[in-house]
């Protein structure tokens, strides 16, 4: 009798990447980009330590002219032509710049904001999916040229995924031996399903990419909860609770360090440690980084690409106790 | 509140209402609670998010003037283990638009001292100005 | 040719509003007609002798009774025309009763009138009436019973018990299936394998059953009474007939492995029996993981050494096996839920999560004094894992899940009430004999049901236990507690082999992926392929009770078809004019059942795969199809009478008739004395496909007004899948009538079921009045149609697309 059995099994962490694209083998690759608001101000080090790693990878990520915001949040209701029309013109602007451009650039806008990519992807796929509701956003937007439904939305991530992580290792000249590094995705990178980049419910993205810089990886079931999101606004003790369940569970796996790829993630996380604080007096701070900047500490870029400075909890007593970041 | 329940005309408009604005077959939740256990804002709330929804099925207008709508934060872990396939977060948000839609603000911006606003990036007040305002 | 006409009084039913002796006297004037009387009950015995005489006396051949409908007295008449020595098919009845009398009542002229057509109708019909005989074809007693699970064991044993011959094939290498891996039976706790065991036992003691384990079916030729089956039976590496399991063998092999059997809560070795009351009682060896058969040369080999039997024998092979059999029953079981794919729930990640199979083992071992894990403390069930969920794909409630938890939950708490257990659920679904019972039970034992699906788990880093968070539904309230094991009650898909299996028989899959009965009501346990049969949760989750009723149900009809050494057919089968098919094959391409085939350039109908639908009928460009008791020229005969008695102005509309729903319909309006359009014409048809677009579009031309086709909805239709056939013609039809500037309107379909009276007189009363207003197509236009009739319709335009 050989009953098919279930067996345990570990899952890996590592899964079957798309292949790669035949431009991703070209010596320099240049992508339309989209900042978003949040990375010219208190996220610009997630900016600048994005663009230095790309440039490294030997990804030219190019800024769109007169870009917008995108709406931060998309609406959830039916009929709301309206609010799809902010992250449009971002597309359509995009798609200027693939015409002028020819083929020397690719038609794949690339962002760094989860919040924005997913607002940006759900406008997309709407109007992809809805011929009508396009049509008649592109009437009423009677001063732009209409959009053909040819832009595609990724996130930096997809990006290094789709190239393989081996190209990242080939990058690390400080490999981040002997750093716990747990992976942070909250939202709007997983959520909903047709909009995420990785499975809602078992991501490993960011994962590939900390085993990739050569950190160990912590994994914790939290990685993917929400922290609150702009409920920061209105209640900043409530969101500090979140942060707390977050940190500490990471912490109890043994984390010495969070990543995130969102800026508001990265704020409700690393600014609120405050308030955990002063509610949660037994509270150990915990540094909060950009997935960016842990790849520019690994490639041994300087103080320009890494931008410590404007994390809140600073990175670096821990980073140079483990000899990962040279002390000044 | 009191123990009992008033079936009335309104209340099943009020139930189609929020049908129509959100899309989703709200009748068709069999209150597992899945969407509670999810929600990183429930134990905040007054009532559950799964209570918003009985409220709504049973056109049970009150459920406009509790804390839980205000509280989702949007983050769709409930969307995507919903059982049923019934987006909750799109019930939410036509439950705030009832209220929006009639010119009510939920939150001041300009009440937030200064010194906690230029600490917000800007995502969240923009997204909050987005979910919180007419 | 002599026809015999009898007009029915019914004692009044039809002679108060129907001139019985004018639709006599008017018969009598038909071509072919010897007699027509009229009597007060047909159906009496007085009235069937009436008709056995006037057979001898007067010699005929062919018999019309115009009575009520043959749904009624059909039969009856048939026996009179058998005991006569007629064929029971050169037979027509004209349905007076429910047809005209009743819906027309107090309407004798309008009732008359319409009895006298329909009357004509059978009699025209009667006339061409091919003298048939019952087809019966020999049966053998042989069976195929798929898996040997706990419905694969009670179906070989009824079969041949009952003195039929049983080939009972088996994947794994013995048979006891899932059951025998249970604790207790839920509610009566019976010990699992004490119950299943004699009955493994009684397998290979059956004279009548050849056991096959360690085998995979191949592949199945032919159908019913005649399924070539071949069986792979892989080789164990072990002669059955010199191991007497000593048990040396497994005690010299090095290589242990995760036992199937428990579930990988135990080893096994690479030489191992699959558990202690295993049928067959042999020694096997698991190839994959046998070192010599891995690495081959002279490695290992202890196990060979062992053995004082010598019965190891790494050289013996896998073998073919091949045999024929009358009909099939298929057994492959279930399978449980993969949990690792609930990702939430964090199974073969967390340390402290089970699925409820391995609690069975759990309770299993630890009962026979060999414990697997403690268990203790806080523990809870998490149901619905698999099933009642989008998320997974899965929508079907899996049945078993609420109550072998209430089992597993009970067994738990009673045997150490220190215990806490909860049982987290969305609805307890306490349907069978004694369930709602043995919930109450579990409940006053002390188990706490708690009324919400759990979100997620969450493991501490530190200790493995186990967060479950989950809102009471009930109280309205947020819980997050820590427990000490989480058990997660996985529901049942379908096997893995029965994809397979499924591919080879050709059978159906119902959407959640079950096999798809017949019809869900009538015949739970045959498949629409003819001599298949379904047995257990192949078709679907069921508990032991439930499936070992299916088994029995499905030998059943298994016997019911090869009892008599022989099975009839009807002779309702499509025939094929040699002389004018050339061998398109668009009738192959249109047959569901698959019964056509070219040979000799000729199309071949096989009779026992043929259902008598009629769909080849439409997609023969030459009118080489033809169908038995409906054939081209009978209903044309029909449509011809229908006119028969027609004056000036009067319309007239044909009905193609499905008999399976809309033909007693009808039957059920006129018992309802509805009154609806009497300028209608019904003609019983086998189903709507059988109104082909070349038949719709001769009545057009001879002068009907409008035709409509009723057909049965889908699900209650014999004839699985003709739908988009019946729409392809009317669309057809209608196109060739707009190409003549004949309004399409004039040709109509509805589906029905048999209780829709109101839409059934709405629709025929609509399509009236409509062909009322457009008035009659003019000469020209019938013409013209008839031109292109007889040029044959298109080919492109005939072709059945699949």
């Amino acid at each position: 009798m050989k009953p098919t059995t279930q067996t345990k099994k570990r899952r890996s962490t590592k899964r079957d990447d798309s292949p790669q694209p035949v431009h991703a083998r070209s010596s320099r690759t240049m992508f339309p980009y989209y900042p978003g608001c949040t990375l010219k101000t208190t996220a610009q080090n997630f900016e600048d330590s994005a663009l230095a790693t790309a440039a490294i990878l030997g990804i030219d990520l190019v800024e769109i002219p007169r870009w917008n915001c995108c709406g931060v949040v998309s609406s959830l209701v039916e009929n709301d032509r309206m609010h799809h029309v902010a992250p449009l013109r971002n597309i359509i602007r995009t798609q200027e710049m693939i015409a002028e451009r020819g083929g020397e650039i690719e038609s794949r806008l690339v962002t760094l904001c989860s919040m924005c990519t997913n607002t940006l992807r759900r406008t997309n796929l709407f109007l992809k999916e809805n011929p009508e509701d396009l049509e008649a956003i592109n009437d009423y937007m009677s001063l732009e040229d209409n959009y053909e439904g040819g832009v595609e939305i990724v996130h930096f991530l997809e990006i290094l995924r789709e190239r393989g992580f081996d190209a990242v290792t080939n990058k690390v000249s400080n490999p981040l031996e002997g750093l716990n590094a747990a992976a942070y995705y909250g939202c709007m990178l997983l959520r909903p399903k047709d909009i995420g980049i990785d499975d809602p419910e078992d991501p490993t993205i960011q994962e590939n990419l900390i085993s990739a810089l050569g950190a160990a990886v912590i994994d914790t079931p939290y990685k993917k909860m929400c922290c609150g999101s702009y409920q920061t606004v209105q209640d900043r003790y409530a969101v500090a609770e979140l942060a707390y369940d977050i940190l500490t569970h990471a912490q109890r796996e043994g984390a010495e360090v969070i990543i995130t790829a969102c800026p508001l993630c990265a704020f409700n996380l690393d600014d609120r440690q405050k308030e955990v604080r002063e509610r949660h007096p037994d509270f150990r701070s915990i540094p909060v980084l950009y997935f960016t900047q842990l790849m520019a500490l690994a490639f041994g870029l300087g103080e320009d690409a890494l931008g410590f400075e404007l994390n809140s909890v600073d990175p670096r007593p821990l980073l140079m106790a483990k000899g990962l970041l040279a002390p000044r | 509140m009191t123990k009992i329940m008033m079936i009335t005309k309104e209340g099943e408009a009020f139930l189609a209402r929020i049908q129509e604005i959100s899309g989703e077959a709200i009748t068709a939740c069999d209150q597992c609670g899945t969407c509670s256990g999810s929600c990183p804002m429930a134990s905040e709330m007054d009532i559950t998010p799964s209570e918003m929804i009985r409220k709504t099925q049973m056109g049970q207008q009150d459920v406009l003037s509790t804390k839980a709508m205000w509280l989702c934060a949007a983050c769709f872990a409930c969307t995507v283990r919903c059982p049923r396939g019934i987006d909750l977060s799109k019930i939410a948000e036509a439950l705030r638009q009832i209220s929006l839609r009639q010119a009510v603000d939920h939150i001041d911006i300009a009440g937030i001292p200064a010194p906690e606003r230029a600490r917000l990036p800007q995502i969240a007040l923009v997204g909050a100005m987005r979910k919180f305002t007419s | 040719m002599r026809i015999g006409v009898y007009v029915c009084h019914c004692g009044g039913n039809i002679s108060e509003t129907v001139d019985v002796k004018a639709v006599a006297a008017a018969a009598e004037q038909r071509p072919g007609v010897v007699l027509a009387r009229d009597y007060s009950h047909m159906c009496s015995d007085l009235g069937q002798k009436l008709i056995l005489e006037d057979i001898k006396e007067h010699n005929l051949d062919r018999v019309v009774v115009a009575a009520c409908s043959p749904h009624f007295q059909g039969a009856t008449f048939m026996n009179v025309l058998e005991t006569g020595s007629l064929s029971p098919y050169v037979f027509e009845m004209a349905n007076i009763r429910e047809q005209c009398a009743w819906p027309h009542f107090g309407e004798p002229e309008t009732a008359t009138l319409k009895s006298i057509e329909l009357t004509n109708m059978a009699i025209a019909k009667a006339g061409l009436d091919e003298s048939l005989n019952k087809k019966t074809m020999p049966i053998g007693k042989r069976v195929l019973v798929i898996g040997g699970g706990i419905a694969g064991i009670q179906a070989s044993l009824d079969l041949a018990d009952s003195g039929f011959e049983v080939h009972l094939v088996e994947k794994d290498p013995s048979i006891g299936g899932k059951m025998a891996q249970l604790s207790r039976t839920f509610p009566t706790e019976d010990c699992s394998a004490c119950i299943l065991s004699p009955k493994m036992a009684d397998v290979p003691a059956n004279p009548n059953i050849e056991l096959l384990t360690y085998s995979e079916i191949e592949s199945v030729e032919g159908y019913l009474g005649n399924f070539e089956v071949t069986v792979v039976r892989r080789s164990t590496y072990v002669d059955p007939d010199l191991c007497t399991a000593c048990g040396l063998c497994e005690d010299a092999c090095p290589v242990k492995v995760p036992s199937e059997f428990e579930v990988g809560l135990r080893d096994r070795k690479a030489i191992y029996v699959p558990f202690d009351f295993a049928v067959p009682y042999k020694y096997l060896i698991d190839e994959s993981v046998c070192l010599r058969l891995t690495k081959g040369g002279e490695v290992c080999g202890l196990c060979q050494k062992a053995c004082p039997k010598d019965a190891i024998d790494f050289s013996r092979k896998s073998e073919k096996i091949r045999f024929t059999v009358d009909t099939i029953v298929v057994a492959t079981g279930y399978d449980i839920f993969d949990a690792t794919e609930k990702k939430v729930y964090g199974y073969g990640e967390y340390k402290n999560v089970i699925t409820a199979l391995e609690m069975e083992r759990m309770i299993v071992n630890g009962a026979a004094g060999t414990p697997i894990r403690p268990i203790k403390g806080r523990i809870g069930f998490i149901q619905c894992v698999g099933s009642r969920d989008e998320q997974v794909g899965n929508e079907y409630c899996s049945r078993v899940c609420c109550m072998y938890a209430t089992k597993l939950s009970q067994l738990l708490k009673r045997s150490d009430p220190t215990r806490e257990v909860y049982v987290f659920y969305t609805d307890l679904r306490a349907f069978g004999k004694g369930f709602e019972e043995y919930y109450k039970r579990a409940q006053t034992d002390g188990v706490k049901f708690v009324r919400g699906r759990v979100a997620e788990l969450l493991e501490d880093p530190v200790t493995k236990s186990v967060t479950v968070k989950v809102e009471d539904t009930l109280s309205r309230q947020m819980i997050e507690a820590e427990f000490d094991l989480v058990i997660l009650s996985v529901g049942l898909k379908p096997n893995a082999g029965t994809e397979r299996i499924a591919e080879i028989l050709k059978l159906t899959k119902s959407p959640d992926g079950f096999l798809q009965e017949a019809h869900p009501k009538f015949r739970p346990v045959d498949t629409l392929k003819e001599g298949i049969f379904l047995a257990g949760a192949v078709q679907g989750p069921k508990d032991i009770p439930d499936a070992v009723a299916s088994a029995s149900a499905a030998a059943a009809r298994a016997v019911r078809l090869m009892n008599q050494g022989e099975f009839s057919l009807d002779p309702v089968l499509a025939y094929v004019h040699e002389d004018i098919c050339d061998g398109c094959s668009l009738c192959v391409d249109s047959c569901l059942p698959g019964a056509i085939s070219i040979s000799s350039n000729v199309a071949q109908i096989n009779e026992t795969l043929c259902t008598g639908c009629g769909i080849c009928i439409a997609a023969c460009p030459l009118d080489a199809m033809d169908l038995h008791c409906y054939a081209n020229d009978q209903l044309l005969a029909e449509v011809e009478a229908a006119i028969s008695e027609r004056r000036d102005g009067e319309t007239r509309i044909i009905v193609f008739a499905d008999d399976t729903t809309t033909y007693r319909l009808a039957d059920n309006v006129g018992t309802g004395k509805l009154s609806y359009a009497p300028e209608t014409r019904i003609i019983r048809v086998p189903s709507g496909t059988r109104a082909t677009p070349a038949l719709m579009l001769k009545a057009l031309a001879l002068g009907i007004d409008g035709v409509f086709v009723g057909e049965s909805e889908s699900k209650s239709s014999p004839y699985a899948g003709i739908g988009p056939a019946l729409s392809r013609n009317i669309e057809q039809t209608r196109s060739i009538l707009r190409e003549h500037g004949i309004e399409p309107e004039r040709v109509r379909a509805k589906e029905f079921v048999t209780i829709m009276l109101g839409g059934f007189v709405a629709q025929l009363n609509e399509l009236t009045a409509f062909a009322e207003n457009a008035g009659p197509v003019s000469e020209k236009k019938k013409k013209a149609l008839k031109e292109t009739l007889a040029n044959g319709l298109p080919r492109a335009e005939a072709q059945v697309a699949q």
